[in-house]
């Protein structure tokens, strides 16, 4: 919603300037701070926040600024031309005018631009373009002459399309209009004739622009009140050719027809302008914000000492004259929220709440309008599910407020609610997004993770595991329960985040094993159940262990996931008794994969696993404990599992005789630690030579 | 080496080769912190340590430590509090309650409490009152008068020791925390006020019933001997805080007497407990060192309930917590260890300037090292004695980076501990003595205000002359600089900027326009007689006496502004000298760095590299002049930096003096923390393997 918030005065003196306005407010380089060009003999530079002034500089008496003073970005100087052809240059450090550089043109000079990321050009009145640079090399050279005679420059901008510098300047002549538009990439000079359409008598007030992709639309206030669009091509099919382009009216009565001073416009955003006058012939000036697209005023300040027509307006704040004052409204216009474009969806077959389709930029709302009404329900699902996932990518890319996460946590409720109400429905790109803001929990959205479990959506699962601090053990074990249970197939057709698995994990090898380790159990089943037998076995068979250790258990991707799962948080009382629910088929093959990334851990001295992200020993430990320790009594009658419980025995047994030599190591050092800072201690006392700088 | 050739071809000649004491047997060791106490108003914070000492640091200048009480043997702060605004109190197990006057440095008054020792002190929220909980079980009452304290009344006596107090905010009922139970009394009826629940029932003679709040004793399952409530805190919602030694943080409904919410935190007491202002967070600091944060959250987004969580623990102290405060941007923390430790709260901190790095203070930002340069002595302070040593001393010669052999290895020549009780009364309470520089006269600042000039006979001495403090001021002046001719004598207080006095006319001369920031120290320049002052802030003036005003250079680099890395170093500087022969030059340390100052070389600005090491000696004059400028810098101990600068490569440790003795002499003191920790009591054992 457009809102004008409580102006201030910037001058604590009347500008020295007669009815006619200051010259013009540029922006410096320093945000926050403005140049302001008296009509008289004045430049100064204001910090808008603080209302106060910087810096003021004069010329001479009987001297007369002619063009408004502009800073140069490149270099922060102030540039400001006066008695039409005489140019200054200077820096705040300079405090006369009159000492600072000075180059005199041969031709007059209608207006300097200045904008960031570009040098300053200098529109002469005779429609020749320089930049500042090319001039002060040679500041008499010959500037040539482009518009014809009685041809006035009545209005001027200069903007950047893709990072290409654009003027447009409009001249009048004997009642007719034409645009002019210089591209500096390809130094093409086009010239639109505006046709003004039934209104041919009216008087052009007042123009302001604004640019998209392929043109500037050019908006003009006209001597009838109304607010005509022009749209001009940046690229042109035909640079050579006069073109004419048509005016369409855009509002209605922005202002009193009969007003003939103090009428001026400006664009503010793509939805809103802001026009200065007065609304009814008898009433007092007013500046009135106005959303283009739904017709509508959006607020008014009434300005009851006159205005001058002039409007400037940059970041935040339009500025004006107010009787004799320049005065600042700061203006601020929310961006339109993505729980808006929720509710909008929610009504989209409601017709009433659709604006009048004869206006620009309405385009994307129109489609998705027009679609839900004709075409089937999935189609529209899919469609809504699209828009979610524009809206969602714009609102991520502005910049976070501070109830960021609760707006998200809202957004995802939104969702989740519409889910449950159709089936149907499953915006998982717009989710996955929203996860990925990090700013998620589950407790923030309980409902998310119940919807990806009931879809197996394991990639989502996948990404919830990570972000989420507080899952809850049963829903973790949930997740266990598919991870292990899901067919190798479908698998392989999701897209999983592998960056927890190294190349360590491979798939052929790994199935390979699979069959080969059956062989072998089978054979122990014709063996009686005793330890040391099978123990002796598997020493006599080491050649066997070294390659299981080479060999992966389970796919990558499965990999992948139980990686995500160990990763989680858990509390050991809350999660065994899920834990028991979990067949012992996948419990083996998950004790199977942990010894595995065990022996993986232990080939290195770190004790660490190769790869980004990877699960450390302690969760592979603690979580070897917690199954033995939920389905010990299961796992030791499955004759699969013995071999690994086994060699789980013996590894223990080793650790506890590594803790304990440790234990023993830890007091020696300590001791020569002690004597170490003993024999330090003596050295108290010293004579050295230095070399100091 | 610098060969002599070499010096006269580059513009300014570096300072060469030195021969450098290096001294290490300064045993220095900081005490304990016992207490921290945080004032709002002020930005202050007042910490008390085991020996009695009690310091000020302004947390708006740069966490400088301003002010300093010293201890004493008989005096073990247990509780320090500030109450009226900005009155500062302590209290300990000599049974007094001990006003500090913090413009005459000095103690105001004592007070018996009458009550045995004394283990916790609060002011309440008003600070019109004061409480104390002594050893008897009696917790006592007083009266905040204007120029004193007035007991007011005993409350009912308890069984045990009360070891913690907080007040409600709203002034009406007290907490105080005893051995096994916690009681909650009314203030204005002046009985204990909750109804009993367990077993505990007990009715006073008044029929009013007495309520307390039963701690459990049992520790993981093992039922210990006794339950210490550590520290309370009384919240404006009825909610009692507890802190035990059984390593609980306890919720308590005042109303009900109930246990509502326990969490238990740490193998080892809990120590204590800071809440912040606003109720919405709180500390506390266990005896492994731990500190942790518990923040009031909402249960769910949008929902208004919430509940304690507990939300960061930070380890920045190896030894008990036994102190905790909580400004409204930082956790404050500090123990056994020594260290004060200043945590801020990121989300709390707006702009990232010095406020968002942690702190952890471990020297005094002050001089405790005083040298005889023709002598050859160090003159050593210590809380309750001084030390005097004779350096040692050499005939060979070597090159960069030798360490020579001792002809005459360093003597402990004095051990100073009982004072000379001849003295007038004026000079009985001095905060800082000089002498000038031919030892015929000697400077004493009196915690009056006044400063004092006395010529120095053979065997006696003749008050000259006492500088009277300006009119209406009556704060102390903590640092003193005499100029080398002895003519000018320059003195600073905390704040009112630095006075400059002629001993040759025995008036004021002038007085440095006041800055912002206190003054960290202060040297008067042989021959220009240029005053430099040192600010806690980093910055430093050159004033020039004679002229009345600050030195060209002062102004240059006061324009220009000092490089952002100068600025942001977190120890204030704690001396300055002088070059004999360079009057260019301008020596000054903190504890972690020592740097020249060359007047002559261009001023560094945010692109240059401070920490400019010196170049190799074959490299092009050119290079050499060209990545020359004015900071020639050291960089001290943190060992990251070892390669940085140039004294590093040999790595000194922290330094607390370091002074010219002549030339080519120089005398370094450091103080490597290895030492400090070797003489603290071992920390809690925590087994690492196998666990």
């Amino acid at each position: 919603m457009a809102a004008l918030e409580e102006e201030f005065t910037l001058t604590a003196v009347p500008l020295g300037s007669g009815p006619d306005g200051p010259l013009g407010v540029e922006p410096s380089d320093k945000t926050d701070q403005f140049l302001v060009t008296d009509s008289g003999r004045t430049v100064i530079l204001y910090k808008v926040s603080d209302q106060k002034p910087l810096g003021s500089w004069s010329v001479k008496q009987g001297q007369i600024i002619t063009c408004p003073a502009v800073c140069n970005f490149q270099t922060g100087e102030f540039i400001v031309v006066h008695d039409n052809k005489v140019l200054r240059i200077w820096n705040n450090e300079d405090v006369n005018l009159d000492k600072v550089f000075k180059a005199t043109l041969s031709a007059e000079v209608y207006r300097i631009h200045s904008i960031q990321g570009t040098e300053p050009l200098v529109l002469f009145k005779e429609g020749a373009v320089r930049s500042l640079e090319a001039l002060l090399e040679e500041p008499q050279q010959k500037i040539e002459t482009v518009i014809s005679d009685e041809e006035v420059i009545k209005w001027t901008k200069f903007f950047m399309v893709f990072r290409h510098p654009v003027l447009i300047f409009i001249t009048e002549k004997h009642g007719n209009y034409f645009a002019y538009v210089q591209k500096f990439n390809s130094r093409i000079l086009s010239k639109y004739t505006l046709v003004l359409g039934q209104e041919e008598n009216s008087v052009i007030q007042s123009f302001s622009t604004s640019v998209d992709r392929k043109f500037i639309s050019l908006m003009s206030l006209s001597s009838d009140g109304c607010v005509y669009e022009t749209l001009i091509p940046i690229h042109p099919s035909d640079p050579e050719k006069n073109q004419r382009v048509v005016r369409s009216l855009l509002l209605k009565s922005a202002v009193s027809g009969n007003a003939r001073s103090g009428v001026g416009l400006m664009v503010l955003d793509q939805d809103h302008l802001a026009v200065l006058g007065p609304p009814l012939p008898t009433s007092k000036e007013c500046l009135s914000i106005w959303n283009i697209k739904f017709q509508t005023l959006q607020t008014s300040k009434e300005l009851p000492q006159g205005t001058s027509g002039q409007l400037w307006y940059y970041g935040e704040n339009l500025f004006m004259l107010h009787g004799k004052f320049l005065t600042v409204i700061p203006y601020k216009c929310e961006v339109s929220s993505l729980a808006g474009a929720l509710g909008k969806l929610k009504h989209s077959q409601d017709p009433g709440t659709h604006a009048i389709p004869h206006f620009v930029n309405w385009e994307a709302s129109q489609e998705s309008g027009l679609g839900s009404q004709n075409s089937e329900q999935s189609k529209r699902i899919k469609e809504s599910e699209k828009h979610i996932e524009v809206e969602l990518r714009k609102f991520l890319a502005i910049k976070r407020t501070p109830d960021f996460h609760t707006i998200i946590g809202d957004t995802v409720i939104g969702l989740l609610e519409r889910c449950k109400t159709e089936p149907s429905f499953y915006p998982r790109n717009s989710l996955m997004q929203l996860i990925q803001t990090h700013v998620l929990s589950y407790s923030l959205c309980p409902g998310l993770m119940e919807i990806a479990l009931e879809k197996t959506d394991v990639q989502m699962l996948q990404l919830c595991l990570q972000q989420f601090p507080d899952i809850p053990e049963s829903v973790t074990c949930a997740c266990l329960k598919i991870f292990l249970g899901i067919g190798d197939d479908s698998l392989q057709e999701t897209d999983i985040n592998m960056e927890s698995v190294s190349d360590y994990a491979n798939t052929v090898q790994g199935e390979k094993m699979e069959e080969q380790a059956e062989i072998l159990q089978n054979g122990f089943n014709l063996e009686e159940d005793n330890c040391e037998n099978c123990a002796q076995q598997l020493s006599a068979k080491p050649q066997a262990a070294v390659e299981e250790a080479a060999l992966c258990p389970v796919i990558p991707k499965r990999a992948a996931l139980l990686n995500a799962i160990l990763h989680s948080a858990y509390s050991e009382t809350f999660l065994l008794p899920h834990l028991k629910g979990i067949p012992a088929q996948h419990i083996t093959l998950f004790l199977q994969y942990l010894y595995f990334l065990y022996l993986k851990c232990s080939e290195n001295v770190t004790m660490t696993l190769p790869g980004i992200h990877p699960p450390t020993l302690n969760q592979i430990m603690d979580w070897i404990c917690l199954l033995l320790d939920a389905n010990f009594t299961v796992v030791v009658m499955i004759p699969e599992a013995k071999r690994l419980l086994l060699s789980l025995y013996k590894f223990v047994k080793s650790q506890i005789s590594i803790c304990s030599e440790l234990n023993k190591i830890e007091v020696g050092f300590r001791e020569l630690q002690k004597l170490n800072q003993e024999k330090n201690n003596r050295e108290l006392y010293s004579i050295e030579v230095l070399e100091l700088f | 080496m610098l060969a002599a050739g070499e010096e006269g071809i580059v513009d300014s000649p570096g300072m060469g080769e030195f021969k450098v004491h290096r001294v290490r047997f300064f045993n220095y060791v900081p005490s304990g912190i016992r207490c921290v106490a945080y004032n709002d108003q002020s930005n202050r914070l007042a910490v008390s340590r085991t020996d009695g000492t009690v310091e000020i640091y302004n947390l708006s200048a740069n966490y400088f430590q301003e002010k300093f009480f010293s201890g004493h043997e008989s005096r073990a702060t247990e509780a320090l509090c500030w109450a009226k605004g900005q009155r500062l109190f302590s209290a300990g197990l000599n049974g007094e309650i001990i006003e500090y006057d913090l413009q005459a440095l000095n103690i105001k008054y004592a007070m018996d409490a009458f009550g045995g020792p004394i283990w916790s002190m609060a002011a309440s929220p008003s600070g019109s009152q004061l409480l104390v909980g002594c050893e008897d079980g009696s917790v006592k009452l007083f009266q905040v008068t204007p120029e004193k304290i007035q007991f007011e009344r005993n409350f009912d006596r308890q069984k045990s020791r009360i070891l913690s107090l907080s007040w409600h905010p709203s002034g009406t009922h007290v907490a105080a925390g005893s051995i096994d139970y916690i009681s909650v009394f009314d203030v204005k009826s002046e009985n204990w006020l909750m109804d009993s629940f367990g077993d505990e029932t007990d009715f006073n003679l008044l029929g009013s019933a007495i309520h307390k709040m039963l701690v459990d004793r049992q520790y993981m399952g093992v039922s210990k001997r006794k339950c210490i409530i550590w520290g309370v805190a009384f919240l404006s919602d009825g909610t009692v805080i507890s802190v035990d030694s059984a390593g609980k943080v306890q919720f308590w409904d005042s109303a009900t007497g109930t246990l509502v919410k326990n969490h238990l935190i740490a193998n080892a007491d809990v120590q204590s407990i800071a809440v912040s202002d606003q109720e919405d967070s709180f500390v506390v600091g266990t005896a492994e060192g731990t500190v942790f944060h518990f923040q009031l959250v909402s249960v769910t987004s949008n929902s208004s309930e919430k509940q304690w969580v507990r939300t960061k623990p930070f380890q920045h102290h190896t030894h008990d917590v036994r102190a905790v405060a909580h400004s409204p941007t930082a956790l404050i923390s500090g123990g056994t260890d020594t260290h004060l430790v200043i945590r801020p709260l990121m989300e709390k901190v707006e702009v990232k300037n010095y406020d968002a790095a942690l702190r952890k203070i471990t020297f005094p930002h002050r001089r405790l090292v005083s040298c005889a340069k023709k002598r050859q002595l160090l003159l050593f302070q210590f809380a309750h004695h001084l030390e005097l040593w004779r350096l040692g001393s050499t005939v060979a010669t070597g090159k960069n980076g030798d360490t020579l052999p001792l002809s005459k290895d360093a003597d402990h020549l004095l051990h100073l501990k009982a004072k000379v009780s001849k003295m007038p009364a004026f000079l009985r309470s001095a905060l800082q003595i000089l002498f000038s520089e031919d030892s015929t006269k000697l400077f004493v600042a009196s915690n009056q205000g006044s400063l004092h000039v006395i010529r120095l006979l053979e065997g006696s001495f003749k008050h000259l002359h006492t500088f009277q403090p300006q009119s209406g001021t009556v704060e102390s002046m903590c640092l003193l600089a005499v100029s080398p001719d002895g003519n000018w004598l320059a003195a600073s207080g905390t704040s009112a900027g630095v006075h400059v006095y002629s001993v040759k006319h025995l008036k004021l001369h002038c007085t440095v326009p006041a800055y912002n920031f206190p003054v960290t120290a202060l040297a008067i320049a042989p021959n220009t007689n240029n005053l430099v002052i040192a600010h806690s802030d980093q910055q430093v003036f050159e004033y020039s006496i004679p002229d009345k005003q600050y030195t060209e250079w002062s102004r240059t680099i006061q324009k220009q502004g000092f490089h952002h890395l100068w600025l942001q170093r977190d120890t204030p500087i704690t001396h300055i000298s002088f070059h004999p022969k360079r009057p260019m030059h301008i020596l000054l340390h903190d504890a972690y760095m020592f740097c020249i100052i060359d007047k002559s070389l261009p001023l560094p600005n945010d692109k240059t590299l401070l920490y400019n090491p010196l170049p190799p000696t074959n490299e092009s004059d050119v290079i050499r002049r060209r990545t020359a400028h004015a900071f020639k810098i050291s960089k001290i101990y943190k060992p990251w930096n070892l390669t940085s600068g140039r004294i590093s490569t040999i790595s000194l440790q922290p330094l607390l003096f370091m002074e010219l003795l002549d030339e080519r002499t120089l005398v370094a003191v450091e103080r490597p923390l290895d030492d400090i920790i070797a003489q603290l009591p071992p920390p809690i054992k925590k087994k690492k393997f196998g666990t």
